[in-house]
């Protein structure tokens, strides 16, 4: 059984209006020169087979037509 | 006429969808999402809702379901499929229309009515009410549709709420049976609610049909 993590992002290029809302509200709690933030999901699993992943993160975990994903090995 | 109007977990305007159905004209039947077969049925209308919570994306659970397999076997036969607002999303995420559907620019759920303008210009006045109905696609992408004359409804000037690219409400697959839109028809077909241009909707469901 291997662990992973999959990380989701939306795709470059692509407005993310939850990231632009979280870096609006920053510097309000005194936080300045914090930008582009991009919000996106992260999916932890456990595998008996971490080839199948791929193809698992194609056709469920991430719409490829608009978010970037990434799969790292625990 | 027979409709079939797919009912998912979550689901909550297949009750409107059906008489929606049922006004234009025909039959209307619920088909649960778990059902392999849609019992021949002549078109489909896939409702809005919240399917499976929209968790993880809207759809995009949803699209596996039996009766999804069964749409897109009657999609390929080129039977007449109608998607609205969560139905369109689901359809989006199958493959079988073109695009997908982001969270609203403004991060709000919009509830109001709008004015939509169809393929051959009408305007029809439409309720809108969803929380992730910003159409996207890539601009090569948008360009074909554009080409081939698969934008089926756009937002009238100043109608666009939700910041779809290009004012896009709604698409069509490229043989034109499988549409999709994110406004709903369903609410505007009874004068006691202010609009009956939804029927216009159903009606080109029809047409498709025959």
């Amino acid at each position: 059984m291997a662990r992973a993590r999959v990380l989701i992002r939306p795709k470059e290029g692509i407005l993310d209006p939850q990231g632009k809302a979280v870096e609006r509200a920053l510097p309000a709690l005194g936080f300045e020169g914090v930008g582009n933030v991009r919000v996106g999901r992260m999916v932890e699993l456990e595998a008996d087979d971490p080839e199948q992943l791929g193809e698992l993160c194609e056709k469920l975990l991430a719409n490829p037509l608009i978010e970037d994903y990434e799969i790292q090995p625990l | 006429m027979i409709w079939g109007v797919l009912q998912f977990p979550g689901s909550c305007d297949e009750r409107d969808a059906l008489h929606a159905c049922e006004v234009v004209g025909g039959e209307a039947r619920l088909i649960w999402h778990g059902e392999r077969d849609l019992g021949g049925v002549d078109a489909i209308v896939i409702p809005g809702g919240f399917s499976y919570g929209d968790y993880l994306r809207a759809g995009a659970i949803a699209r596996f379901s039996p009766a999804m397999e069964a749409v897109a076997e009657h999609a390929a036969a080129g039977g007449p499929v109608l998607g609205i607002c969560n139905g369109f999303q689901v359809l989006c995420e199958a493959g079988l229309l073109p695009g997908a559907l982001l969270r609203n620019e403004e991060l709000r759920f919009i509830c109001k009515q709008a004015d939509l303008v169809d393929g051959e210009g009408q305007t029809l006045s439409i309720p809108i009410k969803h929380g992730e109905g910003r159409y996207y696609a890539p601009e090569e992408m948008l360009d074909a549709l554009e080409a081939r004359g698969q934008v089926a409804y756009r937002y009238a000037d100043g109608h666009n709420a939700n910041g779809s690219v290009r004012d896009i409400a709604g698409v069509r697959n490229e043989r034109g049976n499988v549409v999709g839109l994110m406004p709903h028809p369903e609410h505007a077909v009874d004068p006691l609610t202010g609009s009956t241009d939804g029927r216009q909707v159903f009606e080109a469901l029809e047409r498709l049909a025959a």
